[in-house]
């Protein structure tokens, strides 16, 4: 009797004082973690607050005034935006060649590293040696220095030029030529496959070998083995690498400066956005009409980005353990 | 007559089979081998453009040097515009250093929060953090000159630094959630137990763990750091603060016609450094970009 009540009394004690805590422990536990994980997080947040979000709604706002530094900014409404639509080729011009440049040469890029990821795939000696040597463009593409040597090799009487003259052909230096400088960016763009083919090659590497050897006993050929297994195989990476590369391509800048001393030239073929950009904010301090041009960018990436992601479903294959 | 023939037949098939593979592989390297050639030329044209007399570029655009010569090199030590070419590298390397200890320090905090602890927000700043890996320059640079001006901060190397410690670039922590996430638990789970909190599990357990991507990333920010033009550009007014990059666009501008040697030189010696880099470390890099499955 004495026996079952202590027990009881027990049991009760237990159960009265231990559900509490455990309760307030858990709750403690997650208060502990939430403020762990904001003070780990404490100088991304800053800076995705100080330098990403809190500038980008301010070059928003920017955006619709006038604003040279020394006087504050005069709002101006959707002034800037019409103007540059209306009243300004250059920005129309700079427009232009920028999604070409980004449209075409993306894709070409994309192409070549794919194609020559295939073909290192088709034997392993030596694969290793080419993949390095193909990979260091990335590294020192977008430098100044690279810059410098496409300027000199592309100009008139200069190797390529000499080169081409071995062939018969004669279409003098590029970096002058209006029709051939743009094509000569997207060389140099193209140029830097390296990087975007390793990992296409890392991708090809994890297709399993049996769908070739199965699509192959159906009687696929070469051409239909690709499009019915690597390309499905490898959507994923060409994806999400495409996107990277189209975002990518919009910021040129250095090669374009370097090539042209900073004037966008001839006639405003290597003016690209960037540069435009850079001159209109910087050169004549039009903060305002430079953050239109901003906001255009962003809005126009934003659009791309969305329109991959809508065709993502009929194009790219997700196997499930692929990511 | 027909067991002969059934013979050479059957011998021949395999050989034939044989040769044919020969040949694919022959044709395969050839193939390889001129793209080499292509990718590899302009900077062997660099390098021995560096040997030619300043008379020699008009005419001979070849490789080899008609009269090699090391006066480029002795040109471009005494540097441009009243500073000293060390100078140049001096600050290249200062920011370079600079942004390999931010980026390692800030990416790697916010990758272990995004990777190993779960509180309120989370998903949000994830995504936040993805979005801006797509997210343009040219929406955000024009505020922070403006931010930084009113700092008083332009022509001090605040406004190229600050940012990495601050995680700016999403590459970085996103490389490092990766490989995180692909880390078992129980290390982390023992070490709870124990009673050791976030801090003590981030720097004795995951940190060493990840390595691999830190040399990675530090490797990157690197790279790009000694490499950007952009940045410097709109923040340094002052040759002695000039980053080689930004020198190098004094050679471009100052010396299209004159000093073509000491322009090539200069652009050439502002690369050594990465290409060492990429030598010594290739194996790493390319493995690092192939798994990570993200550009170089």
């Amino acid at each position: 009797m004495s026996t079952t009540e202590t027990r009881r009394v027990t049991t009760a004690g237990r159960g009265g004082t231990r559900r509490p805590p455990h309760r307030s422990a858990a709750r403690t536990r997650t208060i502990r973690e939430t403020l762990a994980g904001y003070t780990f997080l404490l100088p991304w947040m800053i800076g995705f607050l100080g330098l990403t979000m809190g500038p980008m709604l301010y070059s928003l706002y920017l955006s619709f005034t006038s604003y040279n530094l020394f006087s504050p900014p005069k709002w101006v409404g959707f002034d800037n935006y019409i103007r540059l639509f209306t009243d300004d080729p250059v920005f129309i011009q700079s427009a232009q060649i920028t999604l070409f440049y980004v449209l075409v040469g993306t894709p070409i890029k994309l192409a070549a590293a794919l194609a020559i990821a295939m073909l290192l795939n088709f034997r392993d000696r030596g694969a290793g040696f080419f993949r390095s040597a193909f990979y260091a463009p990335s590294l020192i593409g977008a430098s100044v220095s690279v810059a410098i040597v496409w300027r000199a090799m592309f100009n008139t009487d200069g190797p390529v030029d000499r080169g081409l003259q071995i062939f018969g052909i004669n279409l003098g230096g590029w970096i002058g030529n209006v029709s051939l400088v743009v094509p000569m960016m997207i060389l140099l763009a193209v140029w830097q496959f390296g990087a975007t083919m390793v990992i296409f090659l890392a991708g090809l590497k994890q297709v399993p070998k049996e769908l070739y050897e199965a699509a192959e006993v159906d009687g696929a050929g070469a051409f239909r083995r690709f499009r019915a297994v690597t390309m499905p195989m490898l959507s994923p990476v060409v994806f999400f690498n495409l996107l990277l590369e189209l975002v990518g391509a919009f910021q040129v800048f250095a090669s374009a400066y370097i090539i042209s001393n900073g004037t966008g030239g001839p006639a405003g073929m290597t003016n690209f956005i960037t540069l435009y950009l850079y001159k209109r904010g910087f050169t004549d301090t039009q903060m305002g009409y430079a953050s239109a041009i901003g906001w255009i960018v962003m809005i126009v990436v934003a659009v791309i980005a969305v329109i991959l992601f809508r065709t993502q479903k009929s194009w790219v294959h997700y196997s499930g353990d692929d990511r | 007559m027909t067991a002969t023939q059934i013979v050479t037949t059957g011998h021949r098939a395999p050989r034939k089979k044989m040769t044919r593979k020969k040949w694919q592989t022959v044709i395969w390297f050839v193939a390889l081998l001129a793209i080499t050639a292509i990718v590899i030329y302009p900077l062997l044209w660099l390098f021995a453009s560096t040997f030619k007399p300043n008379s020699e570029f008009g005419q001979n655009q070849g490789l080899i040097p008609l009269n090699p010569t090391f006066e480029n090199y002795g040109t471009i030590v005494e540097g441009i515009g009243g500073v000293p070419m060390w100078r140049f590298f001096a600050n290249s390397t200062i920011l370079a250093v600079s942004a390999v200890i931010g980026t390692l320090f800030s990416s790697s905090l916010a990758a272990y929060a995004f990777a190993r602890i779960k509180f309120k927000g989370l998903g949000i700043f994830f995504a936040s953090m993805i979005g801006t890996l797509l997210l343009p320059v040219h929406v955000v640079i024009i505020p922070q000159y403006i931010w930084f001006n009113k700092l008083g901060l332009i022509d001090t190397f605040v406004p190229l630094i600050l940012p990495k410690f601050l995680a700016t670039e999403a590459f970085f922590v996103f490389l490092m959630v990766q490989f995180i996430r692909n880390l078992p638990k129980d290390m982390d789970e023992a070490a709870r137990i124990d009673g050791a909190g976030h801090g003590r599990i981030f720097w004795y357990i995951t940190l060493p763990l990840i390595k691999p991507s830190l040399i990675t990333g530090a490797i990157f920010a690197f790279i790009w750091t000694w490499n950007d033009f952009l940045a410097p550009l709109l923040y340094l007014n002052s040759p002695e603060n000039y980053p080689l990059p930004i020198a190098l666009r004094l050679y471009n501008d100052q010396t299209s016609t004159s000093d073509y040697g000491a322009t090539v030189t200069a652009s050439f010696v502002a690369l050594i450094p990465i290409l060492l880099f990429f030598i010594v470390f290739q194996r790493f890099l390319v493995n690092g970009v192939a798994t990570q499955g993200l550009k170089g």
